[in-house]
């Protein structure tokens, strides 16, 4: 590849090809130098103007804090910035130029995240004042339409997994596995059967669903991969018994390799006792291939934020539908949403319900976008997002492995589900190079690129996941851009360790996050701490 | 899969074509996508298509069909609204929406802070806002909401004190109440104190009766779920003379007036942003934040993402990452406080816009705008024969209870017949608050012109 | 790396005979009679050769670190190999005559010149050396050498090991983390036995504190997660048991909770709260075992690399000691992070009897922290 740095490009064209081959992105992100906000104040200027208070209102109230205790008073106003309504949109047009939304390339790096394709016709439709403007409280009468929207999207769900019904109240898959946790305490609470305090997991599932087991009282028991990749039937074997409450599981997980024995995991566990959770969070590639019931499951939940399009918003909001069997239904956390044979309404009628968790019904206008891809797509387009996503999977791994120096760790030769986890440890003995350098590399040529979650149970991770929204050219580009990195670590490390060098910025001296004396979590912290200290 | 003649090309998915499945499947050397599932046992596969509605290809049908189920709802645009209790209709400013719209942020995820620079600084800069309207140095980034943040910080001051016992006001939102119940309930003793029925704020009596050693965390909401600004300084002063952090729930679009709660004592503040520029969307706009001073020992009680500003190797260039990340659930699985996941960093954001342009006279502005209107309700609404103000001597911010018993008609009833003058009443107290009879809960902010206040008492004096 | 560096002041040991008895199939090259028959063998040491590979990675024109070294094949000679400058070169290690307290002494030195790292390069014999001579005070890290480096000091490979000094220089490495130095008697491997005790602990670099990354920034030490452990297994503990209690940084970490004066490397048995025997051997143990008559408990962390729960690291559990305690009174004490290194490898057991070993092959429970624990996979070692 062309080193930038020396050969400045005078012709365009002699850089995007050669030998009639593409070569990578010449990219520089956006670098505003900006500010923090309080930095940019100006005493007196005001960004925008609240209504004045009627005169006769004045007139008639008097003194309006009369019944207020002295102390409750605030005495100073707050240090906010002071700014004309111009320089606060600047300022905030300038930080998106310097964040990498999907929008804007092949984000196929950031594997589990399900990073596809937002359509623009939902967000224009969830701008509509009829969805915007709606008060939760309002009169049931008022709100028939996303009621409706909400009713008809759950039925669609139901057909997806298998199960009985679906809760939106959860903003966020985290919150929906604490859901599944909370409803199997409660499920076994209400048969009495309150020595069942250990959950089951296992070490390639999302962080949250051992710290979510955890939250609601239980002991956490990990299972580990077995050569094939997927948790070992014997560890389950060995872990479960009569003080078994659940178990928590994804499939396929994040290797992509889907476990075939998964309806005999649940039978074991259903036959210690326990309940069966599956977080769906990896669906993509089984939309209309497989369901969770069919497995046996009695519980499950879906990244609406994932599998079902709608923006990960830089992280939320979000929904987490939580979906049960009939036996488990009446658990969910409240209210669901019914028709009467006339009208859709809240249905508070749960006493069994674990209660609220979250405020209101979650985020309406999150199932709202999620209705209207379904929609566009019907059954026929699941299926064919779920088959592409496939394919382009398999075909990405193909392509990533001719790199030198990556490998897809368990079940070689093997076909994978949705995504990979990749392992770059050849590349790191050959060249003391990490995983995540590689993916700082990565951000210099305008791509995301994610590692794992810890452990590393793959040495020197890398998660790719293609989803079905990108054409094989992307998938090409992003492999290309993946290849020049590695060969950058082989023969110029020195220019992989050193980066970022076309981010908004260099890179950061981290020690100082860790440090209670010195780390600054808002600006007056900073002020106080570090604004004098000259680093 | 249908035939290849009649095969739809997907807007949303490239590959969709025939050329290119048949270009992928060749490249990988595989006959159909059938292979990749051959893991997938035949009995666990799905022999049917999906049993659902046809689906609307083109971009304009769809939007009509979704649009009109939208065309069923009536919007608080097109009515008169008087709701409130935990999610507020306010002047959404346009900057706000014209930020959060953007691709750059609406579709950005979980990049580095290096790609993802402008994240970092925008949430890093709305804790910092939110750090000063409420004088404390630690603001976490959004959690779900001010239910979440709520529970989550009974429980920090439960990890905190090593201690179990928590006492939690009945004068917070009852959803609120029952949240923190059930997130609490394997490592936290919940003890409701109940509501001073004269007051509508928390009763100091049996706050003194519960108090002990024992008692980890004092929590209330102030103003309450009901309106009333408590006298903040006087529940701080007794739950630390048991050595009991005091934990606040506040509405920070009160703090251009109200003080904050730092300033009477509260150790841990939580609270809902959803008033701070995002729209109410059917409770979709919440989002949560949890501040604190300082503290070591406390900051290391957070589970959620704390964005800190640092240095790089550009001398003066701020670079932001995760401080003391070792706490969060994402790094350490199980010993984690907690758990962190996708939230609601756009509102975040959203709410970093609006405070940018409200300024420190924007923020007093509003909130005083809004106690004048509720003063004035107050007194037009109570000068309606028939309608009585519980606790006309407090004073609120942003709503209170109305009471209509002497009216002889229940609020239901009352509601039904302003709506049919496009009006949305306050929100029914009447179940979940059998004591104060058939009372309603009004909610006044600065969108409400006194023509609107006028309209509402000129309809209740009609209608009941 | 000149005269004028103004980065960190680093000290290279290297051990030129390290490695000497592996090529020749001498199992080690500890020992001056080992080191003859392994030269006369047509052995030869790598030591050199490896500590070259690791400089080589940097440049004579970086400013990043300065080194100070010993004589001769013991430093400077790697040094100049690979164009760089020492900037002060110790009176150790002259011509010949290699020995282990060379190694001492120059660690000593370079302590007392205030180095940020002492780089060596050779196996475990030469970190045991290092360790008798410096201890925990000041950062160590091995660059793989020797014909054992069962130790957890060693980087990967030469190349791996430059990259681990380019970001403790540059801070991006920050941390560090305690790593378990073995003593594996050469003597008895030699003679088809095997006997592997803990030696103790150095502090290397904390390779992961990488830079930071969203989603996953780097883990940190393990600290947190194994007082967590020590929590947890308190929580089981009662009065009536007799509690044996292993070797090891995690097994230490229980025993610092208990209160109790224990020994960081040795068997220590605690009943009732208080410590009965401290550093107990094989015979000790089973005399105390007769003394307390009732329930006893068996707790262990695995040790080194390699993953041994029984049989290295802590010989004085013996097959008969394992026997009396009976088979399923075991707890295995680990943090993730350790189990996750062993790349899915299973635990392994070598007590010494075939039979007892096989009653170990199976899964195994292993406490990883506060209500959490792991099922983990145990093997014999010879199967």
């Amino acid at each position: 590849m062309t080193d930038l740095t020396k050969n400045p490009i005078e012709d365009i064209r002699s850089h995007r090809h050669t030998d009639g081959k593409p070569n990578v992105r010449r990219y520089h992100q956006a670098r505003w130098d900006e500010p923090i906000i309080f930095e940019l104040s100006a005493e007196g200027e005001r960004g925008v103007l609240v209504p004045e208070v009627d005169e006769e209102i004045k007139r008639t109230t008097k003194d309006v804090y009369k019944n207020l205790p002295a102390s409750m008073m605030r005495e100073s106003l707050p240090a906010l910035p002071e700014l004309s309504q111009n320089k606060v949109l600047r300022h905030y047009l300038r930080m998106s130029q310097q964040n990498l939304g999907a929008d804007f390339q092949v984000d196929i790096g950031q594997g589990t995240c399900t990073m596809k394709y937002n359509p623009k016709v939902n967000e224009h439709l969830a701008r509509s004042h009829k969805m915007s403007e709606l008060h939760p409280l309002q009169d049931q009468d008022t709100v028939q339409g996303i009621l409706e929207i909400t009713h008809k999207f759950e039925q669609i769900l139901k057909d997806i997994s298998g199960m009985s019904r679906f809760s939106f109240q959860p903003r966020g898959g985290s919150a929906a596995i604490y859901a599944n946790a909370a409803v199997i305490r409660k499920y076994h609470e209400s048969r009495g059967d309150t020595d069942r305090d250990e959950i089951i997991t296992t070490i390639f599932s999302h962080p949250s669903d051992a710290a979510c087991a955890k939250l609601a009282g239980f002991k956490v028991i990990t299972l580990y991969p077995n050569d094939d990749g997927y948790p070992d039937i014997e560890a389950l074997k060995a872990a479960v018994s009569d003080r078994t409450a659940g178990l928590l599981i994804t499939n396929p997980e994040d290797t992509g390799i889907f476990n075939p024995d998964i309806d005999e995991f649940v039978r074991i566990v259903h036959k210690a006792g326990g309940l069966c959770a599956y977080d769906q969070a990896n669906a993509n590639g089984l939309l209309g291939i497989t369901r969770a019931r069919d497995a046996g499951f009695d519980l499950c939940h879906f990244n609406l934020h994932k599998t079902f399009s709608t923006p990960h918003a830089c992280g939320g909001p979000a929904v987490g539908a939580q979906g049960a069997s009939k036996e488990l239904e009446c658990f969910l956390p409240g209210p669901l949403i019914d028709h009467d044979g006339e009208r859709y309404f809240l249905n508070e009628d749960m006493p069994h319900s674990i209660g609220k968790v979250s405020a209101f019904y979650g985020s309406a206008s999150i199932v709202m976008r999620a209705y209207a891809w379904v929609m566009n797509l019907g059954a026929e387009g699941l299926r064919e997002v779920a088959e592409i996503a496939v394919l382009n999977n398999n075909y990405l791994m193909h392509e990533v492995l001719k790199i030198k120096g990556i490998s897809a760790p368990y079940a070689e030769g093997k076909r994978r589900i949705e995504q990979v986890r990749y392992s770059w440890e050849e590349l790191y003995r050959d060249t003391g190079i990490h995983s995540e350098q590689l993916g700082i590399r990565m951000a210099d040529y305008g791509l995301h690129y994610w590692t794992s979650h810890h452990p590393f149970v793959v040495p020197e991770p890398a998660t790719l996941e293609p989803t079905e929204a990108y054409s094989v050219e992307d998938l090409d580009e992003y492999v290309r851009t993946l290849k020049a990195v590695s060969e950058e670590a082989y023969t110029n490390p020195a220019m992989v360790r050193s980066a970022p060098h076309n981010c908004p910025i260099h890179k950061i001296k981290p020690e100082v996050l860790d440090d209670p004396e010195r780390w600054s979590v808002t600006w007056r912290a900073y002020c106080r701490k570090l604004a004098n200290q000259n680093e | 899969m249908s035939n290849p003649e009649t095969k739809t090309v997907y807007p949303y998915i490239p590959n969709s074509t025939d050329q290119a499945r048949k270009k992928m499947l060749s490249a990988v050397s595989a006959e159909s996508v059938e292979c990749f599932y051959a893991d997938i046992p035949k009995y666990l596969r799905m022999q049917r298509p999906l049993d659902m509605p046809e689906p609307f290809l083109s971009e304009y049908e769809l939007k009509q069909h979704v649009q009109k189920l939208l065309n069923k709802n009536r919007s608080t645009e097109e009515c008169l609204s008087f709701l409130g209790g935990g999610c507020y209709q306010h002047h959404v400013p346009s900057i706000c929406d014209e930020i959060n719209q953007r691709s750059e942020f609406l579709t950005a995820y979980a990049g580095e802070p290096y790609d993802d620079h402008g994240r970092f600084q925008a949430l890093f800069e709305y804790c910092s806002m939110m750090g000063e309207l409420l004088e404390m140095d630690i603001v976490n980034v959004p959690v779900y909401d001010g239910h979440q943040a709520a529970a989550t910080s009974i429980r920090m001051a439960c990890r905190y004190t090593g201690k179990r016992k928590a006492l939690v006001s009945a004068t917070i939102h009852p959803d609120k109440l029952s949240m923190i119940t059930e997130y609490c309930r394997s490592d936290v003793d919940i003890q409701v104190i109940n509501v001073d029925t004269v007051t509508g704020g928390m009763c100091m009596e049996s706050l003194k009766n519960a108090l002990d050693d024992q008692t980890a965390v004092v929590y209330f909401d102030n103003p309450g779920y009901l309106g009333v600004v408590e006298d903040g300084e006087k529940i701080c002063a007794l739950a630390a003379s048991f050595d009991a952090i005091p934990a606040v729930g506040v509405d920070p679009l009160s703090l251009g007036v109200l003080a904050p709660p730092s300033s009477y004592g509260a150790r841990l503040v939580t609270g809902e942003i959803q008033a701070l520029g995002i729209h109410m969307q059917f409770g979709g706009g919440n989002g949560g934040f949890i501040a604190s001073h300082d503290e070591t020992d406390l900051v290391m009680q957070y589970p959620s993402r704390l964005f800190g500003i640092a240095p790089t190797e550009v001398q003066g260039e701020y670079g932001f990452g995760d401080v003391a990340f070792e706490r969060t659930s994402f790094d350490k699985r199980e010993n984690g406080n907690e758990f962190v996941g996708t939230a609601s960093a756009l509102w975040g954001i959203t709410a970093g816009v609006y405070l940018s342009l409200m300024g420190p006279q924007g923020m007093h502005d509003i909130a005083n705008g809004i106690f004048q209107r509720n003063a004035y309700a107050k007194e037009r609404l109570a000068s309606i024969p028939g309608i009585l103000i519980p606790h006309n001597n407090q004073s609120h911010f942003k709503e209170f209870v109305v009471n209509f018993d002497n009216t002889g008609k229940t609020v239901e009833e009352i509601n039904r017949l302003l709506l049919k003058q496009d009006i949305f009443g306050g929100h029914d107290l009447s179940e979940k608050y059998p004591q104060f009879g058939q009372s309603a809960l009004y909610c006044f902010t600065e969108i409400h012109s006194r023509d609107d206040i006028d309209t509402l008492c000129d309809a209740l004096s009609e209608v009941i | 790396m000149n005269e004028s560096s103004d980065g960190p002041l680093i000290g290279l040991i290297v051990n030129p005979i390290a490695g000497l008895g592996g090529k020749v199939g001498l199992k080690g090259s500890d020992g001056e009679h080992t080191q003859q028959r392994a030269l006369a063998l047509g052995g030869k040491g790598c030591g050199v050769e490896r500590a070259t590979l690791t400089l080589r990675q940097f440049s004579r024109h970086s400013r990043a670190f300065s080194i100070v070294t010993c004589q001769g094949d013991m430093g400077e000679h790697a040094v100049a190999k690979a164009g760089l400058v020492a900037q002060a070169v110790l009176p150790i290690g002259a011509a010949e005559g290699f020995s282990a307290s060379d190694t001492v002494a120059a660690a000593r030195w370079m302590f007392a010149m205030g180095v940020k790292l002492i780089l060596f390069a050779g196996g475990d014999g030469t970190a045991r050396n290092i360790m008798d001579a410096v201890g925990s005070d000041v950062l160590v890290l091995g660059i793989p050498a020797g014909v054992k480096v069962q130790s957890a000091v060693f980087a990967i490979n030469p190349v791996s090991a430059a990259e681990i000094v380019r970001r403790f220089v540059s801070n991006d490495i920050t941390g560090c983390t305690a790593a378990e130095v073995m003593d594996l008697d050469e003597e008895e491997l030699r003679q088809q036995r095997v006997s592997a005790r803990l030696y103790g602990y150095l502090n290397i670099p904390d390779d992961r504190s990488l830079t930071q990354s969203a989603k996953s920034r780097s883990k940190q030490s393990d600290r947190g997660a194994v007082c967590a452990i020590a929590d947890e297994v308190k929580r089981t503990m009662n009065d009536e048991t007799l509690y044996i209690i292993g070797p090891g940084m995690t097994t230490s970490a229980l025993k610092e909770r208990l209160e109790i004066s224990g020994s960081l490397i040795g068997v220590d048995i605690v009943k009732g709260g208080k410590l009965i025997c401290r550093d107990a051997s094989e015979q000790d143990i089973l005399a105390t075992m007769d003394k307390y008559p009732g329930p006893s408990q068996l707790m262990v962390t695995c040790i080194g690399g390699q993953g041994f729960l029984l049989g290295r690291g802590n010989p004085q559990i013996s097959s008969e000691v394992l026997t009396r305690i009976g088979c399923g009174r075991i707890t295995v004490l680990a943090t993730t992070n350790k189990l996750t290194s062993l790349r899915g490898r299973p635990l392994l057991v070598d007590t010494g009897s075939p039979w007892l070993d096989k009653l170990f092959n199976g899964y195994i429970p292993v406490i990883t922290g506060f209500r959490e624990r792991l099922v983990y996979r145990v093997a014999s070692s010879l199967a």
